[in-house]
């Protein structure tokens, strides 16, 4: 959809954000002085962050014939899966079930 | 191989050894049978080894039947041991194994197949398709869900039957508690019968994404499709989980893991929570293309077009949306808190909203309709009421302060009973009825189907309506008997006597089935209903390529409207091409065989077999990778035959278009 444009501008991006993700991840991890769990959280973060940014950027999942179905079957996923394992999580850590 | 043979033959029983003795006769009947008319090898060839997604339907419906029968008799023995209060029929152990697999059965092996199969028959019909996506695995998914089904059948007489509910919670399930092999036969045959379904999920939700017919958007499928479609997605959804939580239950039973364990950090309750998290989609699994037939029957038979068809379709995804987060209210009693239970109890409620809104459509589309009782509209007319009052009650015990006082009583089996029944079965039952002429080329017989539905809804209502009032009483669920002095025993009465109603209700379809086979007309159209969508272009029974020319689709009810441009019948012999078709094969039916044996040998834990077993399933599907048969073509000249004989049949199409 976006070939028009000669300068593959989200590619760079998309890189430059990735360098930009990946460092701050080593710098967190080797420089902060901060606990373990909370490393685990913000390098956790910016995976998730990076994984998409590369799903839009090198993969085009919003791209061509299936874009849209791409995006909805991956909504949809995430969807199920914080259900079945949040919810889980949730239903049976809560109340004096779990006392 | 370490099988104790001496546990395999459960003896000692009447009722069983009957069964037993009734069993053997039956296949030497069949196998003699065969033999003496010779057609050992048209079984194999018409259907043993089809990829014909109509065949496939038909086997799906025949096995529905079957397992209905085998249902039904579980249900009557129950009706029967609770006719009066300490009644010596059935003993405790043997009540118990009948509540489970009555629960299984009608669950897992009647409904899901009588609606795959409506499915299967109807929905690429419907799209102007050939067949499903991948016929291969279509057969396969039938074969693997015939394959589980049989295993779980068996274990009555071999083995002993799983006792610990359709739900077979823990920790009462696990080894700890049931030692013998009956709860195997539930994991594994569940399991290979979960494969196919899932299997069937895949293949249906490809085949309507991308077979449809030129012209049909997504907003002009018929609802049948439509709702066939969620199923699928819900299907895919959900189905892993149980894979996983059977998967988990095969460890604890047979290698002594603790996932489901009272001992060494199990969690029971873990075994619950998944189990409801597919459970409660696998509800909507079963009501969705049950509410997808009553609309294309409500909408022919009141000569109209569906009414709000946009906003069944938002009802449709929203309810699939809300199945995924409600299964705590199942076990609310669990205890997981006020802010768990107030959460499920506010999306449990939610879900009468969108259903509310298709009830509503219903209504709408009759209104105005120029109705016209067939027992196919029948059916449909019966559901709204009595699924209003499974609904209502459903609302009632999705309060969770209340359900503390419902829970396990028997006003929750009637809830269920009022929702599946005329939810699933009066949709199945609606649904054969309309759609038997395209199968099979004759129509049921409309005198006897009315017997088979008066009976039958009026024996319904006498065996369940009791049920609630029981339940409030304090009647527990899965309890073999009572006393006298609780003072149930005449309201179980009446609920027995309505059984043996529903049970000649059923025996009248039998019937049915038997007399058209033998003396219907044969010459229907291939639009007897003056129906409305495109299954109905076909001739009946459906030529074995479906269409001759794909149609072009303008607009919802595309054959309707069709009809009403007069150019249904119209064929331009030059327009018609060479068609590419698949090819049958074996290999569905061996991966059945392999299969069954293989989860027959973990059954009894026979480990070693079953792994040699398994050996079998590894050649199938190096077999399967190396097949590269794309299928053969169908000629013009052939077409051209097979259309002209149809074609000139009488009582064609453009008569009665409103």
């Amino acid at each position: 959809m976006e070939h028009k444009s000669k300068y593959p501008i989200s590619h760079v991006v998309g890189f430059l954000f990735s360098l930009v993700l990946t460092f701050v991840a080593v710098f967190v991890t080797l420089k902060m002085n901060v606990s373990y769990t909370i490393v685990m959280w913000i390098i956790g973060s910016l995976a998730v962050i990076q994984a998409g940014l590369q799903l839009f950027m090198f993969m085009h999942v919003t791209e061509g014939e299936d874009g849209k179905t791409n995006v909805m079957n991956m909504a949809y996923a995430v969807f199920v899966a914080i259900v079945i394992v949040a919810g889980s999580i949730w239903v049976l850590t809560s109340g004096h079930a779990a006392h | 191989m370490g099988i104790k043979w001496n546990e395999i033959f459960v003896g000692g029983d009447p009722l069983l050894v009957g069964s037993q003795i009734a069993i053997v006769l039956t296949v030497v009947a069949i196998v003699v049978g065969l033999t003496y008319f010779k057609k050992w090898g048209w079984l194999w060839r018409e259907w043993l080894t089809t990829v014909d997604h109509k065949k496939i339907g038909i086997m799906y419906i025949l096995s529905g039947v079957l397992m209905f029968f085998r249902g039904g008799m579980d249900g009557l023995l129950m009706k029967a041991q609770t006719a009066r209060p300490e009644m010596n029929f059935l003993d405790a152990q043997h009540y118990n194994e009948i509540f489970t697999t009555h629960g299984v059965i009608m669950i897992l092996f009647m409904a899901m197949p009588f609606l795959i199969g409506l499915m299967n028959v109807v929905v690429p019909l419907q799209i102007g398709a050939r067949d499903v996506a991948f016929p291969q695995l279509n057969a396969l998914s039938f074969w693997l869900f015939f394959s589980g089904a049989m295993l779980f059948n068996i274990s009555f007489v071999v083995g002993g039957s799983p006792d610990a509910g359709w739900t077979s919670y823990f920790p009462l399930a696990g080894k700890e508690f049931s030692l013998g092999i009956g709860n195997n036969y539930y994991a594994i045959a569940l399991q290979i019968a979960g494969l196919g379904t899932l299997m069937t999920g895949i293949n249906f939700i490809v085949t309507i994404l991308k077979m449809r017919a030129p012209g049909m958007t997504l907003m002009k499928m018929p609802m049948f499709t439509w709702t066939t479609f969620i199923t699928s997605i819900i299907i895919v959804a959900a189905f892993p989980i149980f894979t996983v939580a059977l998967a988990l239950m095969t460890f604890d039973r047979l290698y002594g893991t603790h996932f489901f364990t009272l001992s060494s950090g199990g969690s029971d309750m873990l075994w619950a929570n998944l189990f409801w998290l597919w459970g409660h989609p696998e509800v909507y699994i079963v009501i969705l293309p049950a509410f997808g037939i009553f609309s294309e029957v409500i909408a022919t038979f009141s000569r109209k077009t569906l009414f709000g068809y946009t906003s069944m379709v938002v009802s449709i995804v929203g309810i699939a949306f809300l199945s995924m987060i409600v299964w705590v209210h199942h076990f609310y009693t669990m205890d997981a808190g006020p802010a768990v239970n107030s959460f499920f109890s506010i999306t449990t409620m939610l879900i009468a909203v969108p259903t509310g809104v298709k009830i509503f459509n219903w209504l709408f589309t009759m209104r105005k309709g120029r109705i016209q009782f067939t027992t196919a509209m029948l059916w449909a007319l019966a559901f709204v009421p009595n699924f209003v009052i499974g609904g209502v009650t459903g609302v009632m015990l999705a309060m969770a302060a209340a359900d503390y006082q419902y829970h396990n009583t028997l006003f929750l089996v009637a809830h269920f009973h009022y929702v599946l029944i005329p939810g699933v079965v009066f949709a199945v039952f609606a649904g054969l009825y309309y759609w038997w002429p395209k199968m099979f080329g004759f129509m049921l017989n409309e005198k006897l189907g009315k017997y088979h539905f008066w009976l039958f809804t009026i024996g319904f209502n006498v065996t369940f309506m009791p049920m609630f009032f029981l339940g409030l009483k304090g009647a527990v669920r899965r309890a073999y008997t009572y006393s006298a002095e609780s003072g149930f025993a005449p309201l179980f009465l009446v609920s027995a006597i309505g059984s043996i109603i529903l049970a000649i209700g059923f025996a009248v379809f039998c019937y049915n089935i038997y007399w058209s086979f033998r003396y219907a007309k044969r010459n229907v159209s291939h639009d007897p209903w003056d129906a409305r969508t495109l299954e109905w272009m076909t001739a009946s029974p459906v030529q074995f390529y479906n269409f001759a020319v794909v149609p072009e689709v303008k607009q919802l009810d595309a054959f309707w409207h069709m009809k009403k441009r007069g150019e249904t019948l119209t064929l331009k012999e030059s327009d018609i091409k060479k068609i590419h078709m698949p090819s049958n094969s074996g290999l569905p039916f061996y991966m059945a065989v392999v299969f069954g044996i293989t989860g027959f040998f973990l059954v009894f834990e026979a480990h070693i077999a079953a792994a040699v077993a398994a050996i079998g399933i590894v050649i199938g599907l190096v077999i399967r990778s190396f097949d590269y048969n794309d299928g053969y073509y169908v000629s013009v000249d052939e077409i051209k035959r097979t259309e002209r004989t149809w074609r000139n049949v009488e009582g064609g199409t453009e008569n009665h278009v409103g």
